[in-house]
Formats: structure tokens, sequence, C-alpha cells
């Protein structure tokens, strides 16, 4: 399925072009004697990379999102849970309010509202990560309500700055909040690639611990599972994906936390299998939802966050719906 | 081989929940723990099975610091049910039993063929591939119990085994009572050492080939049925004023109130 929806989401666009013009272009581009179009140009600098940016998006946010839940056996947790996102919203706000935002020049290719982001969703994990982490090891009961609390400062450190800012800087702040990933280029990709790559070699090797860490905390322990190294893995993990994905994209809600849902319902909860279902499911659904959001409004855009939820829910529903008719 | 416990007392927040308990758990052998609610018949079980550090003392597993045991290795030698888990992931009973494989990881076809002979001893093959999730408590306390079995169903290269379980019988109608007592002998007549906490003193009567009577966080009485339960006993330890005849089948001590 995802190869059709990435070449689907090749051709869309303001300029639409053919399936055969996009696969002849590839081809040449990757036999290196690509010549110059601006066919070419529109395919290999902006829609390329941006497709590649979706679709890593969408994974990470899955496969974290199912991550999280196994961690906090709650099939209602999400990545944001433990403060990613709203510490990265504040680092941005506070980008946006006080520098000007992309008013400023971009630090080696990238503005210093992504710097920003990913700052602030760092600092806040760390904080939840420290409330909840006594002698005794972290509990993930505290570490819920403590991702919460911040949750709601980050919330209100928000609200207090988009009260004093201008029209300008409030249209750019709940822009960015919206989720957009506008503006990919080679550089970002790059960068969501490398942490992607990281993610994609440690995550399966934690698959086994999950389940067992879904029977309990102790459980595990008793099946010789290291819970604490674990656990610090995980969040450690999570908050540099997250982060990366939000600094880069902006904040897009729903992927997190409906697919691993989505796939559970669908091939169980057993975590060797989800992971890289729930991988592939939020990089299909991050760009059918983005290649909408493209052309839907032409030639503008809408921010991409707003059509992920506007496409996963419904689906959801008619899952759970299903679901309850088979009980 | 065996755990031991070697003077152990446990004090939290200002409650001396365990004082000076000495206790050898041998393999092959059934040990009971009985006690009233709060006498500290969990909170042996935890610190025992290495959940809890101990304030004073020092627990050893064949003969090694519990501490010291890599984490893996001892979960080939000890596997614990707990008194009640919350699982609320929809695992086929055959995925939250193939869980208990992990410690020894020998290979998909094995864990399988484990996974169906432990939930076949539970009496769960039935169970096989529907959702924990849908079960009656019963048929959840079963899986549970045979995802602890397949943890030591083959003998360990690491040492002697054990099989720690609190109240399993809980949630189990009468033969699945027996059941459990059937799968323990058998258990222990392989060399395994089984400790558990149970609350019925019949049952425990049984099956125990060591009994142990706690009371207040410290032992009351210990060894055989036979000699440990009095009426004495049991109107100290329980309060209650009960008749003690012989099991007219199994020659038993049969607790009447």
């Amino acid at each position: 399925m995802l190869p059709v929806v990435a070449i689907v989401s090749l051709s869309l666009g303001t300029v639409s072009i053919p399936f055969q013009k996009i696969i002849e272009t590839l081809v040449y581009a990757f036999s290196g004697n690509a010549e110059y179009s601006q066919i070419n140009s529109i395919i290999l600098d902006i829609r390329l990379p941006r497709l590649i940016l979706v679709l890593l998006v969408g994974a990470v946010l899955a496969s974290l999102g199912a991550v999280m839940q196994g961690l906090f056996r709650n099939p209602l947790a999400d990545p944001s849970l433990i403060g990613v996102s709203g510490g990265a919203s504040v680092g941005a706000s506070i980008v946006i309010v006080f520098a000007g935002g992309a008013m400023l020049p971009p630090l080696a290719g990238l503005s210093l509202l992504a710097f920003g982001a990913f700052i602030g969703g760092v600092i806040s994990t760390l904080i939840v990560y420290r409330v909840a982490t006594s002698s005794l090891g972290t509990s993930v009961t505290t570490m819920l309500l403590a991702g919460i609390a911040i949750g709601a400062i980050a919330g209100a450190i928000n609200s207090l700055l988009s009260y004093f800012s201008d029209n300008q800087m409030l249209r750019q702040i709940s822009v960015w909040q919206m989720g957009n990933l506008g503006g990919a280029n080679w550089l970002k990709v790059t960068i969501m690639g490398s942490i992607s790559v990281v993610l994609l070699a440690l995550l399966p090797s934690q698959a086994k611990a999950l389940n067992a860490l879904l029977l309990g905390e102790s459980e595990a322990r008793h099946l010789g599972i290291h819970v604490q190294k674990i656990k610090r893995k995980l969040i450690f993990l999570t908050a540099l994906g997250v982060g990366a994905s939000v600094a880069l994209a902006g904040l897009i809600g729903f992927v997190g936390l409906v697919i691993p849902h989505m796939i559970r319902l669908l091939i169980g909860p057993d975590h060797r299998w989800l992971l890289p279902a729930s991988a592939l499911a939020g990089a299909s659904l991050l760009i059918v939802a983005d290649s909408i959001a493209r052309v839907v409004v032409l030639p503008a855009e809408l921010p991409t966050g707003i059509l992920t939820a506007l496409l996963g829910a419904p689906i959801f529903v008619a899952l759970l719906h299903r679901q309850r008719e088979e009980l | 081989m065996s755990i031991v416990a070697e003077n152990i007392s446990l004090h939290i927040a200002d409650f001396d929940l365990l004082r000076n308990i000495n206790l050898s758990v041998e393999a092959g052998v059934v040990t009971v723990l009985v006690g009233p609610n709060g006498a500290g018949k969990s909170s042996l079980l935890k610190v025992l099975t290495g959940e809890m550090e101990p304030t004073r003392g020092s627990v050893l597993l064949n003969q090694l610091e519990l501490s010291q045991w890599d984490r893996q290795e001892k979960a080939n030698l000890l596997a614990v049910l707990p008194q009640h888990s919350v699982l609320n992931f929809p695992f086929t009973a055959s995925e939250v039993v193939g869980l208990g494989c992990i410690p020894h990881e020998t290979g998909y076809a094995k864990d399988q063929k484990i996974t169906a002979e432990a939930l076949q001893v539970v009496d769960a093959s039935y169970l096989q591939r529907r959702l924990y999730t849908q079960m009656s408590g019963g048929e959840k306390q079963r899986v549970q119990l045979a995802r602890v079995l397949a943890q030591v169903w083959l003998p360990s290269q690491h040492g002697d085994q054990f099989l720690v379980l609190d109240e399993p019988t809980a949630a189990f109608d009468l033969s699945h009572q027996q059941m459990t007592l059937d799968i323990v002998k058998k258990l222990s007549a392989r060399g395994v050492g089984v400790l558990m906490v149970l609350h019925d003193l019949n049952l425990a009567a049984r099956c125990a080939d060591n009994l142990v009577v706690m009371n207040g966080g410290v032992i009351e009485a210990c060894g055989s049925p036979d000699n440990v339960l009095t009426e004495q006993l049991v109107s100290k330890v329980f309060n209650v004023q009960a008749t003690i005849t012989r099991h007219p089948v199994t020659d038993t001590p049969l607790v009447i109130t």
C-alpha cells in the first residue's frame, strides 16, 4: 500500500504530473543523468523530499505511539504524554514571539523555530522523567501525571505568549501548532532519516521486553527483563524521535494515538509485529493526509495536522464499531 | 538446593512487616505459607523473590545471594505468579503463556510446544485462540498459571528451579483447586521447589510437605501439617475455635470450624 500511496502523492499538486513521467524522472535521477527541467525540479527538489519527510515522520510518530502505549500499559497513551509536544510548542512559541520566528536567518539551513521546538521538547521530557524517578525507579503512573501537569503548564505559557503577541505572530503560532510539512528539504530529510535509522535499529530488540511489560512491571522483572533500563532507553528514544518530528513538522496529532490502536485491533498487541506495522500504517496515513492537504484548496495548502484527524478518526470509529459487533 | 532466608527483617515506614525470619524453601518440596490477613505472607514472598530488599538479613538462591544472579539466569530458575495481574491488552492465551518462554528462548517451535502443553495441564487448551481480555476470572488465572509453568517447564542448566505462587487457587472452582494441587505435586516430584500462599487450611494440609504459619510478621510454627495444625494454634493465630480431625480419604488433618 505504501509505494502506491507514495507515487500517487508525488503526482498530485498544483501542477499535476502523470505517473509515467514520475517514474521516468526517478529512474533517471537515480541512474545519475537527470536533465534539468521544471518537472524534474518540482519532483526532486520539492515533492520528493517532502514525501520522504512525511513518510519518516508518520512512521516515527506511529511506532513511538505504540511504544508509549506499551510502556504505560495504557492503550490511550500517546507520545505527547511524556511532555514532548507541550514543551516543543512552548519552545516554538518563545522563538516566534521573542526572536521573530522565521524572520531570522536560518541556522545551517534549519529555522531557529525547529531548534526551539526540539530543545523545548527534550527539556520538558527531562523534567517529567526526573519528577517521576526516585531511588525505587521510574513510576510510569507518576510520569503520566507529571506529563499532564507539564502539558498544562505548557498550555498556560503558550496562552500567555499568544496573549502578548501581535497578529502576525499569533498566526504563525497557530499555524505551527496545526502541523505543517511544507518547506521540506533534503537537509531535513537527512536529519529525520538518521534519527529514523537509529530508532529502526534499536526498537525491534525491545519488542519482547515491551510484550513482557504489558503483564506488569514486577511480572516483567520476574521474566528477567531489566525494567528500569528499558524504560530509560524507550523514554530517551521517544523524546528524540518525537522531538525531531515536532521540530521539523510541527504538531501532528492523532497518528501516534490511533495508528497503533488500529493496528492492534487488526493484528493483536504483539510488539514484534505491532511496531513495524504501525510504522508502515503511520507513514501511509500521513502521506495520504499530506497529499490531500496539498490539493484540497489549490493553489494554497491546508496544515497537515488538521487532515490527519479528519482522515484517521472516521477509520478508527469504523474499526471500533466493527469490533463491538464481533463481540 | 534451596531458597534460604537468613534472619530477614523488613521495615517500611515505621512498620515491622517481617521480623527475624529464617526459612528454607527446599527443591523438590512443597512449602505452603498460611496466616491471617496482614501476617506478612506476601511481603515474605516479595523479599524471597527479590522484588523487595530486606532491611536486614539476606536471601540466597541456590547458595548465591539473590541480587548477585544474572537477571536472565534467575528468571530461568524462579517463576513467580502474583496474586492478581492486570493485563488490558488483547493477547490470546497462547501469546500470554508464550511470554513465559522469554527467559529460556529455545526457539519458536519449542516455545509453541511448551505453550500448548502448559495450557493443557491447566485445562485451558480450549482457550488457546481466545483473547485474554474476554476471559472469566478463573480462566485468566489459569492462563497466568500456565505462563509461570512454561517458565520452568524444562529443567535449567543453572540449577534447581522454584515456583512461587501467591494464592493460586483464589479464583478457582473445586475441580481446578484440585488440579492446582496435582500440578504442584507433580512439579515437586520432578525436583522443583514450590512455595505458595494458601488461605484454605485444608487444601494446605493436603499438599504441604512443609507448612509455615505466619502471624504478625514472624513465623509462628513450621513443620509437617500433622505437627503444626493443632486446635491451640488455629485458635491463637486465626482467632477461631476449630475442631481438628483426620480427612477420611487422604488421612491429612481436617480443620472444621
